[in-house]
């Protein structure tokens, strides 16, 4: 019990930040996307296919961050710290696009100021996020279990290249997410968009592979030494792989499959850093079992999410379900 | 430049906390009231009761959306600025907010989708059932977050382990003593706090000789709600100080600005509690009443606040006039529920300007009790962050005072930014009104955009009404 607990709870933080990246993905996506789609008819049809869904999305970024607190206190403590920056900005900037979703319906003149507002902040929340994944992929410095760096430390050119990557990541996802749920001139312009796109999230995914080895040695060691290189070279070639499949589909008008595809590429790269980074929770020192909650602790809640996020998937599900298909004009916000 | 990280540190948390619990506030009696409305027209047929639905759900998305951001805000707060806070009695706390998480945030968030977006693509009861739905997840979220701020307060069913709080009984910690108290006092708040919003729209379009028929059906269910639940209310913070006054003595101490626990305590109606002097430099008060109200005996004694050394002391004048401040409010409701309850018995109620008028200019009256009562509980509890297990001045992050400066400084920048043009925009929307066309059947399927409909609305009312 000692010995799994933590690793199932570190499973489940980790599925609740890939649920995360790629539901907030795509609505965050959709905003970013707002700085080449212009037009107030676009805006408001690409507001309006994630309106019913991104404040649920959302909430996996409090599961994410509620349950890294619920079953790594020691963890959470050493993070957010070391991330303070970053992290405030991320959520100042999660606030303007949260209220700019409302907002921008009820305005009148002030309207394309948030527009601005949905736009900025879902380019600096994607950015931040981005920011705090290179700075613990850099590690952070500890001791005694708290946080003994620098204000500054994670503000490195290899974190603000993980930031531009994951802005990129997400407009992929916002773009093949409109051709799924748009017709007409604006699922042709997402398709476009996406196409650039899958070349430029590739550029980053390579950037980042590379760099990282290169950089960390216990990396390197992780992915070069054997027999680990063994099982682990299909995940670059798989990449490579979905992101042909993700073109090609594009290119042949399929609709629906691009988006998976985009979906397909953010796992099998959030897969590499978990090859990556595993056992460590705050690297390159605390691991998950020394930054655990008490037992106590994780079993009580783990119940709850045993019995309650098979439901939660449920009525997720339902909600999907039921705003399926393509989104046409004039169809009802609120 | 010198600047006292804990103190910045706690003014940032008391800003964002304090933006952030104006929402719920408001949302948790919100949803519950448009649930109200739904089930009242899913029974009766009344149109009205629809239209008001539709008018209050519009407010209630601006209002969630800003309660949303601002809470996700503090999630992650406690960990930047509070990391020894999480460590201590993360174990303990942690959990509890884990629960509020998976039981009540992905239910409100995600039926908040259909509430919202639903009318056209569900049959009316799933519609209903929908708003019920997130009317629920908003008060169990209440449940877990004062769950754990009870816990802070009256901790139980843990042991120390090295300083550190670990669980030993979940029901005992869940449940803690004064949970239910508190609980209950809170929603009863929020509940209030939304009656008087209502109340006060209605009084608002009354008095503007529009939509009449609707303006009266909110000025009546806002005022028999008032006249039963405000005095239940009065009961209710009663009960919940007695439970104060058993486990947090030093709390109701500065309550009642109560110095020396030798004498029978009075009741200060007004008084100058001097931190320096450990006396009252002013005192208009009922002789032996505190004793009478906290032991339920004119001559019982309770401890007074030299019972402690100073660093052990509450900020005085803060809790105390927080607390008049918010018994003034209390009372007050009590009044305008029974006034408006005879004005209704009387067949007088929607021509007495006289009440209606003030009516029409108190809709903050909830949320300042709210934020009174909420001021009294927390600073009541210092110099203790959790009550006799970890102090505040022990809880911060290491984190340079300059980070949470500079982060303070775009919180009040941001927020400031976001609840002005928020509440301009529901001051529109109310401005607007429950009128326009209405929704046509769900089963006919018809685009329908009653927002825009309603901004039309808005618009002519705007530009003839003003």
């Amino acid at each position: 019990m000692e010995w799994y607990l933590p690793v199932i709870w570190a499973a489940l933080i980790g599925v609740a930040v890939a649920m995360y990246a790629i539901l907030d993905g795509f609505d965050l996506g959709v905003g970013i996307l707002f700085s080449v789609f212009t037009s107030n008819r676009h805006r408001d049809l690409m507001v309006n296919t994630v309106a019913p869904f991104w404040d649920g999305n959302e909430t996996w970024l409090v599961l994410g961050g509620g349950g890294l607190w619920v079953a790594f206190p020691r963890a959470y403590a050493v993070l957010m710290p070391a991330m303070y920056i970053p992290i405030i900005l991320m959520l100042l900037a999660l606030v303007f696009r949260g209220v700019a979703f409302e907002f921008r319906s009820v305005a009148r003149t002030s309207k394309p100021w948030w527009d601005r507002a949905l736009w900025l902040g879902s380019t600096l929340a994607g950015f931040f996020q981005g920011v705090v994944l290179g700075g613990l992929i850099q590690g952070v410095k500890s001791a005694n279990g708290a946080f003994a760096g620098g204000a500054l430390d994670w503000a490195t050119p290899f974190a603000f290249i993980c930031g531009l990557g994951v802005i990129a990541g997400y407009a992929l996802l916002g773009a093949t997410w409109l051709v799924m749920k748009t017709e007409g001139e604006l699922a042709d312009l997402a398709r476009q968009h996406a196409k650039t796109l899958i070349l430029v999230v590739l550029a980053f995914m390579a950037a980042v592979s590379i760099w990282t080895p290169l950089a960390m040695e216990r990396i390197f060691a992780r992915w070069f030494s054997l027999p680990n290189f063994l099982f682990l070279w299909p995940v670059p070639i798989l990449t490579a792989a979905v992101a042909w499949y993700g073109w090609k589909w594009l290119a042949e008008g399929r609709e629906i499959l691009p988006f998976f595809a985009a979906i397909g590429l953010f796992l099998l790269g959030y897969l590499g850093l978990v090859i990556s980074w595993f056992p460590y929770i705050v690297p390159p020192s605390l691991t998950v079992w020394e930054t655990a909650a008490v037992p106590a602790s994780q079993i009580f809640v783990l119940i709850g999410v045993l019995l309650l996020l098979p439901i939660i998937l449920i009525y997720i599900g339902f909600i999907y379900w039921l705003f399926r298909g393509k989104v046409r004009e004039g169809e009802g916000y609120h | 430049m010198d600047l006292d990280p804990v103190l910045l540190a706690r003014m940032q948390f008391a800003f964002t906390v304090t933006f952030h619990i104006i929402f719920p506030s408001f949302t948790i009696g919100l949803s519950a009231y448009i649930a109200t409305l739904e089930i009242m027209w899913l029974k009766s047929g009344v149109e009205r009761y629809h239209l008001l639905a539709r008018f209050w759900t519009k407010i209630f998305a601006v209002s969630f959306a800003m309660g949303v951001v601002s809470g996700i805000v503090l999630s992650y707060q406690f960990g930047t600025n509070w990391s020894r806070f999480s460590v201590f009695v993360g174990n303990v706390v942690g959990p509890l907010i884990g629960y509020e998480v998976l039981t009540a945030f992905f239910l409100e968030a995600t039926f908040l989708g259909v509430m919202l977006f639903g009318f056209n693509r569900v049959p009316p009861w799933l519609h209903v059932f929908s708003t019920v739905v997130v009317a629920l997840g908003t008060a169990i979220s209440a449940f877990w977050i004062l769950s754990a701020n009870s816990w802070m307060q009256t901790p139980t069913g843990h042991e120390l382990k090295a300083g550190i709080a670990v669980p030993l009984d979940w029901i005992t910690i869940v449940f803690n003593p004064s949970f239910p108290y508190r609980f209950a006092h809170m929603l009863t708040a929020a509940y209030l706090t939304t009656s008087f919003v209502v109340l006060g729209v209605g009084a608002r379009y009354l008095l503007a000789g529009r939509h009449i028929e609707e303006a009266r059906t909110m000025v009546r269910m806002g005022v028999g709600f008032i006249a039963i639940v405000a005095p239940l209310q009065v009961i209710i913070g009663d009960l919940h100080g007695l439970n104060t006054a058993k486990h947090q003595p030093m709390k109701v101490a500065a309550i009642e600005a109560h110095w020396d626990g030798s004498k029978p305590g009075d009741f200060h109606i007004l008084a100058w509690p001097n931190q320096t002097t450990e006396s009252n430099d002013f005192a208009l008060s009922i002789p032996k009443a505190g004793s009478l109200l906290i032991t339920h005996d004119p001559n019982g004694l309770y401890p007074g606040l030299k019972s402690v050394p100073p660093s052990e002391r509450p900020p005085v004048p803060l809790v105390f006039f927080a607390f008049r401040l918010m018994i003034l409010i209390g009372f007050c409701m009590v009044g305008a529920g029974w006034v408006g309850a005879w004005l209704w018995w009387r067949g007088r109620l929607f021509d007495a300007n006289w009440y209606l008028m003030p009516a029409a200019n108190v809709w903050w009256a909830g949320f300042v009790a709210v934020f009174a009562g909420w001021t009294v509980t927390e600073s009541g509890r210092q110099p203790w962050l959790t009550q006799g297990i970890l102090r505040t001045a022990d809880a911060i992050s290491p984190v340079p005072a300059g980070s949470i400066a500079f982060s303070l400084l775009l919180f009040i920048l941001v927020y400031g930014i976001v609840f002005s043009m928020g509440i301009y925009f529901i001051n529109r929307l109310i401005a607007a009104g429950p009128a326009g066309p209405l929704i046509m059947p769900p089963e006919y399927g018809t685009p329908t955009r009653p927002l825009s409909a309603a901004q039309e609305a808005g618009r002519e009312a705007l530009g003839t009404g003003r």
